[in-house]
């Protein structure tokens, strides 16, 4: 029997898009290492194509997705949390590459983003009983408003928390309804790539949430500037950029979640309770009047 | 045998117009720093009602620092007396309303059964409820103990002046703001005898300060390094123009813009109540109505019928004197507005569009335009796209609630929408259906206090009315970590 080292099979990291895992259609890749400098991984490099296709995926996901029963998507949400319990060795070892920590830090992220996945599952069915209301207005009339989904989300993830940070906006966004596309962390987009896998063995519906890896700097001016995007969030945009990218939203009025002061701390800033705001602010407020008599 | 109607107008006298008004900046009326001042006409005749000031930038400075200065004393006040001065001004409205209701008329040229009965009213209604806010937010759901944000520079349309004037400053008041506001060019009275209210009710300096001037003055008004929340409602493009300011600043934004909403008459519903549904939808206040009912979508099955009893209604329909309280419709609010309404109109019949509209004196003086529907009208035509703000209806059919659903959301507004059926789980199934933040279903065009207003997509963003309407005031409740630590924006320049 030979005594040589069994050589390790290598992943190839591809974009999860509409549900399936294409290549950018660039072609393009760029090469991914630890904060050692040593190498991990070739990265797909999106393009503006990729933008494209992701937004596609994700409108077409939108209906079925925010048309679903908040039990159902409770359930899927949870189901992700089930998924990753499973594989948390590999996302530990991912996360402590990528965000250059220790193996013990590293798991205690996995383990709060799991946990993060169960908060937010809970919250699907009693969203609309927090923001919403019953309008007692000065008239025959039955009045409700209702929290519904913005629509799709565009998302900057946080480029130093690759995992939990990418958990902690991916969450708050669907688990009402919205459909999203992320741009993973430019630096440590591999935790991004295999959470992929992991939401399609989920029964997430394919489109739900597409991720792309890439420059921040090139991917997101088209996403703010796409017409049929209705909300971008810029956690993982640097300053500049996101001026830029807030500026390019006003074309039709997105909704623009501004990078807050904790977005790009490093460090475990992501390990707080994160409230109920930004799953707050990706929702509209409908409401609906009736008259009441006989 | 047919009755006529005979004159029944309002009197004038119940309201004493100043020649000239200043800026209220600070507890005072002042003249601007220039001089310059532009006439304010009523749109019925053409008369010049008044002379205004016209802002400058210094006048800007001087009333966005008498904001800031009055901001640290009123947010510190306690919620309950806050409250108290609010009540004061929902009560001097109620007592003043028939003079505000004559005023507004005049200036903005709507009827004034609609100013006595729709905009004098929920004026008042909306400072009483936010005034019971004012003692209550640490209940309101945005965490304990939420913050005000400091200077709030509103921007304010023509189409209700003193009511959208309300929905801003009561709940930017009872959050504990401070309010830099400018109305509009075309109808500044009103705002500024809300300053005279504000007097009367003993409101402190600086609290609330009126700019007047064009659309320059608000531009200056939203950029300005010391104002942290922006509220605008108007169109869409300003709103555009406003978002692209803002973008990079740490000022909380809230738009409320445009809208071409959608009808939707079903083959089930009665046919008299939806045709006064959509007689209100369209022709209530000119069309000048951001949520107007712009767009009829008719069952095929009914179409002509409905169309038949629509045209019988129009024709009743009495336009003219503002000041007549048997008036339905005004006049349209000025010469720039009129020109706008009827380019689109005239565009629309050479798309192709066939264009109705009953026989009807306008007097000589002054901009009208008479009540008119299109007919014929596809998707494509300008008239389904884009916003008239005037009284134009577009009609389209459809066969399948999922063909009204696509074409009602085929617009890149969502502000508001209509149903009409006697079929409950259709009328349901329906609102779920509709992008749109305000759903009327078998009535249109309803405004409380206690409702939230507000649109999806290109509508704007950020809710007034209710509960909801607080949260653009307040500032942003972070996660945990952060919220014990939150300071007041003062605290923080």
């Amino acid at each position: 029997m030979s005594t040589v080292d069994r050589l390790s099979v290598l992943k190839t990291y591809k974009l999860f898009v509409g549900g399936k895992f294409p290549r950018s259609e660039s072609r393009r890749v760029y090469e991914v290492t630890d904060a050692k400098g040593a190498w991990l991984a070739n990265a797909p490099l999106s393009s503006r194509k990729d933008v494209r296709d992701a937004v596609v995926g994700a409108r077409k996901a939108f209906g079925p997705w925010s048309g679903a029963t908040a039990y159902n998507r409770g359930q899927i949400l949870y189901r992700v949390a089930e998924m990753l319990e499973g594989r948390r060795e590999q996302f530990a070892a991912e996360v402590a590459a990528a965000d250059g920590v220790s193996a013990k830090k590293a798991a205690a992220r996995v383990d709060a983003a799991i946990d993060r996945w169960v908060w937010y599952a809970g919250w699907s069915d009693k969203v609309a009983q927090v923001a919403g209301a019953a309008n007692p207005v000065a008239g025959p009339y039955f009045n409700l408003s209702t929290p519904e989904p913005t629509g799709v989300v565009a998302v900057l993830a946080p480029t130093d928390s690759a995992f939990l940070g990418l958990v902690s906006v991916i969450a708050p966004a669907i688990v009402t309804g919205n459909t999203v596309v992320v741009v993973a962390s430019e630096r440590a987009p591999l935790p991004a790539l295999s959470l992929g896998e992991v939401l399609a063995t989920s029964d997430l519906p394919g489109g739900v949430v597409n991720i792309l890896s890439g420059r921040a700097a090139e991917l997101g001016p088209p996403l703010a500037a796409h017409q049929d995007v209705n909300a971008i969030d810029l956690a993982g945009a640097p300053g500049e950029l996101a001026v830029e990218l807030e500026r390019a939203a006003a074309d039709n009025l997105k909704r623009v979640l501004r990078p807050q002061p904790g977005d790009t701390a490093k460090g475990d800033h992501w390990l707080a309770d994160p409230g109920t705001e930004r799953m707050l602010s990706l929702l509209e407020t409908k409401t609906v009047w009736h008259p009441m008599g006989v | 045998m047919a009755f006529d109607y005979a004159p029944a107008p309002e009197s004038r006298a119940v309201v004493d117009i100043g020649p000239s008004y200043g800026l209220f900046i600070d507890g005072e009326f002042q003249e601007a720093s220039d001089g310059k001042v532009f006439k304010t006409v009523a749109p019925a005749s053409e008369e010049v009602l008044s002379e205004v000031a016209h802002a400058s930038e210094a006048d800007l400075d001087r009333a966005v620092r008498a904001a800031r200065r009055a901001f640290g004393p009123w947010s510190a006040l306690p919620g309950a007396e806050r409250a108290k001065y609010l009540f004061r001004i929902a009560r001097v409205i109620q007592e003043r309303s028939r003079e505000l209701a004559v005023l507004e008329s005049l200036d903005n040229g709507k009827p004034i059964r609609e100013t006595r009965d729709t905009d004098l009213p929920l004026t008042a209604a909306h400072f009483f409820y936010y005034a019971g806010w004012a003692d209550k937010l640490d209940h309101a759901g945005f965490g304990p103990n939420p913050r005000p944000l400091g200077v709030a520079g509103q921007v304010i349309p023509w189409n209700f002046p003193l009511m959208m004037l309300a929905w801003k400053i009561a709940p930017a008041l009872a959050t504990g703001n401070t309010v830099v506001l400018k109305p509009a060019e075309t109808t500044p009275l009103s705002a500024l005898f809300f300053a005279d209210v504000c007097r009367q009710a003993g409101l402190p300096r600086g609290v609330v300060n009126i700019l007047t001037g064009d659309g320059s003055t608000g531009a200056a008004l939203v950029s300005h390094p010391d104002v942290n929340k922006v509220a605008f409602t108007g169109s869409t493009e300003v709103g555009r123009q406003i978002a692209r300011t803002v973008a990079g600043t740490d000022k909380k934004l809230t738009l409320e813009l445009g809208g071409k909403a959608a009808n939707i008459v079903f083959d089930d519903a009665p046919i008299d109540q939806a045709v006064e549904g959509m007689v209100n939808g369209i022709f209530f206040n000119q069309g000048h109505v951001c949520c107007a009912g712009s767009r009829l979508l008719a069952q095929e099955s009914v179409a002509d019928e409905l169309l038949d009893a629509l045209k019988r209604r129009m024709a009743t329909l009495r336009v003219g004197d503002p000041l007549d309280k048997n008036t339905d419709v005004g006049a349209i609010n000025s010469a720039e507005q009129l020109a706008r309404i009827t380019a689109l109109a005239e565009a629309s019949e050479a798309e192709g569009a066939e264009r109705w509209a009953p026989a009807c004196d306008l007097p000589s003086t002054g901009y009208w335009f008479a009540p008119t529907l299109f007919t014929g009208v596809t998707q494509a035509h300008r008239i389904a796209c884009e916003e008239i703000f005037g009284p134009v209806l577009s009609v389209l059919t459809f066969r399948t609630p999922a063909e009204a659903v696509e074409k009602a959301n085929n617009t890149p507004y969502g502000l508001s929408a209509g149903i009409w059926t006697e079929k409950g789980s259709r009328s349901l199934w329906m609102a779920s259906k509709l992008r749109a933040g305000i759903v009327w279903s078998n009535t249109f065009n309803k405004f409380d206090p206690t409702s939230p207003f507000g649109g999806y997509k290109e509508s704007g963003y950020g809710r007034e009315g209710g509960r909801h309407g607080l949260e653009a005031y307040l500032a942003a409740a972070g996660p945990q970590e952060d919220r014990a630590g939150t300071s007041s924006p003062e605290g923080d320049r």
